[in-house]
């Protein structure tokens, strides 16, 4: 199972470095089968280097890996495209399903002229298309205090983007005929606990993707092998992973992890069911926590802006604490749904600072500082400490000594 | 000779509409599920209730179920076990609390028991005893009365809590029009 790999590589990138090289050299004899098999892996498919410290950690531990929840490591990469092996996991399931793509189906049913039953082979000789979008978790980016709070890692590490490769999934209704009467779809995994969710049919007749590459090889295991939905520019909890079945319904059904608990509640004493898709949002991830600038000088500052209106149009950066802020360059060309990175030069003085971004996309929609969100909604700014759904500006601040730290709550 | 040929075109001509409603209108693939074959998968659960299977339970017979196979996790009296958290408030652990349980309709908690619990053999349990385990949940949620009948009728019309304290989803949503309720807060 992947999260056998994933310590498999852990551990190899840990203690066992030195002798890891040495043995490459030498020859596999000698070597104990596990380690041969290793050995041989590494070289069927490619790792990393040794000397490379790319990993996901889990949230707020600096080294042991867990196989529930994992973040993405934004400090660390560039461009816009997350690895594979670095994409976030939130697990609601309870472990990753081991699911054989030639026994997998997927079955359209509910409210349609003809159900259809697919195999992977047929669905990949449909029509398809590759797209790059991310996936963000409805928990990312919550401003947490503490350990938690430390690294652009820990705070926003649950948005990773890909480019994903399927069918759309209105081909595939379409195949079926939707009835007249339809206005939603539930989407079901089959994981142990067959997680489901709700979807608007507009949103599935737009531009929803059932996806069966990532990065032009296979979906990961962790991320729904052999199949699963990508819902764009929507929170992640509505692209159903191991995706089995697809009903065609006149309402939404409000299965468990789309009510309740994943509900907002407000302080009005209302609850919010359904949140659709993620606002706009931008973080700086170099220089960002936990780093240290080793002296005065040029720096770039880098960092990704995402929405789920669609396409960020303008990313700005304070160097100032937000007192004023001006346009960064955005790395082209910038896809709709998609992270977008952005590049702003910095000398910085040696003297205190706080620097931040914000983002503006294709709506005009503009992202709030912690203050501003806190105004708008009439609660204190201590309220967004456990909020899930935020999209509020994150403020790093650089001290006298180099170190960065999360300036949130200072 | 002469009726043997229009016979073997009628069957053709059948065969090919036959083919034609197995498959997609457009690309001709995939095969047609029999009507078994959905039935058993068609397991979720609308709030109308209209996939509820037969069967009927009870709070008491589900505090039977529940020591026995829900307790090692969720404690004893559902107020949480080591392993998981407890069944009350049910789906409740919001920084800012509305009260009671957020789930909206009874029919999503049958659901979930259906689909995912016990969580170390999911799907193990009978219509009978997920009916009974969840007027067990619902009973010890303040929500039903201990000696309340759940079955395919009843269930649905069970109100939760906090069923009006949420606005309702919006399916009239268009894909491209700003968020129903603009982006957070
Ligand atoms: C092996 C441990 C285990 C057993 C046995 C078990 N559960 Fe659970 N249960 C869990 C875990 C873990 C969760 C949280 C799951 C999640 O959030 O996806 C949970 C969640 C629930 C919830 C939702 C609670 C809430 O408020 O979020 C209900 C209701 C529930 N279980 C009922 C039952 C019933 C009824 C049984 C017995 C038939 C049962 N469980 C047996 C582990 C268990």
């Amino acid at each position: 199972m992947a999260s056998h790999s994933d310590r498999r590589r852990f551990l190899k990138r840990g203690g066992a470095l030195a002798s890891f090289v040495i043995g490459t050299v030498r020859s596999l004899r000698g070597q104990t089968p596990a380690r041969e098999a290793i050995l041989k892996d590494s070289l069927a498919y490619g790792q990393p280097s040794p000397f490379d410290n790319t990993i996901r950690r889990t949230l707020g531990q600096a080294t042991a890996i867990s196989d529930t929840a994992l973040t993405t490591p934004l400090q660390d990469l560039d461009g816009i495209i997350t690895p594979s092996g670095l994409h976030f996991l939130m697990d609601h399931v309870k472990g990753v399903p081991d699911i054989d793509s030639k026994q997998h189906r997927l079955l359209v049913h509910g409210m349609v002229d003809h159900p259809l039953i697919y195999t992977m082979d047929e669905l990949k000789r449909l029509p398809s298309v590759s797209r790059i979008y991310f996936l963000e978790c409805n928990a990312n980016n919550r401003p947490i205090r503490g350990p938690n709070g430390e690294s652009v890692q820990n705070v926003h590490g649950r948005t990773s983007c890909s480019e994903w490769t399927g069918v759309l999934l209105s081909a595939l209704l379409n195949e079926c005929g939707v009835q007249k009467e339809a206005s939603w779809i539930v989407a079901e995994g089959s994981d142990a606990n067959k997680y489901t969710m709700s979807i608007p049919l507009a949103k599935a007749m737009d531009d929803i993707l059932v996806a069966y590459a990532q990065n032009g090889e296979p979906v990961r295991p962790q991320q729904g092998y052999p199949l699963r939905l990508v819902v764009p520019g929507w929170e992640a909890i509505r692209s159903v992973k191991w995706l089995s079945r697809i009903k065609v319904v006149d309402q939404p059904y409000m299965a468990w992890h789309e009510s309740g608990n994943n509900a907002d509640t407000i302080p009005n004493g209302k609850g919010l069911w359904y949140r659709f898709e993620v606002g706009p949002n931008s973080v700086i991830t170099r220089p960002s926590g936990g780093q240290r600038l080793p002296g005065r000088g040029f720096y770039e500052i880098t960092g990704l802006a995402w929405t789920g209106g669609g396409a960020v149009t303008k990313v700005e950066v304070s160097v100032d604490g937000g007192r004023s802020y001006k346009e960064a360059a955005l790395q082209q060309p910038v896809h709709r749904f998609a992270h977008t990175r952005f590049r702003f030069p910095w000398a910085w003085n040696g003297e205190e600072t706080v620097l931040q971004s914000r983002c503006t996309d294709e709506r005009g929609e503009v992202q709030p500082t912690v203050a501003e969100a806190a105004k708008n909604l009439g609660v204190p700014p201590d309220y967004f400490y456990q909020a899930d759904h935020f999209n509020g500006v994150q403020p790093w601040k650089v001290n006298r000594d180099g170190s960065v730290q999360n300036a949130l709550f200072l | 000779m002469r009726y043997s040929s229009s016979l073997l075109a009628a069957v053709i001509i059948l065969s090919a509409w036959a083919a034609a409603l197995a498959q997609g209108r457009t690309y001709q693939l995939g095969t047609t599920p029999t009507e078994e074959e959905i039935k058993t998968r068609d397991i979720a659960i609308s709030p109308d209730g209209k996939e509820l299977p037969p069967g009927s339970g009870t709070a008491k017979e589900g505090a039977t179920i529940f020591a026995q196979k829900c307790a090692a996790c969720h404690g004893p009296n559902g107020n949480g076990g080591g392993l998981a958290r407890g069944i009350v408030p049910l789906g409740n652990a919001k920084p800012v609390k509305i009260g009671f349980s957020l789930v909206p309709y009874a029919t999503t908690v049958w659901d979930f028991i259906n689909r995912a619990m016990p969580q170390s053999k999911p799907g193990s349990l009978t219509a009978d005893e997920v009916y009974a385990a969840t007027a067990y949940v619902l009973y010890r949620n303040e929500v039903i009365k201990e000696t309340d009948v759940l079955d395919a009728k009843s269930l649905p019309k069970v109100r939760m809590p906090n069923r009006d304290n949420f606005i309702p989803a919006q399916p009239g949503w268009k894909p491209g029009e700003k968020r129903p309720f603009g982006y957070y807060p």
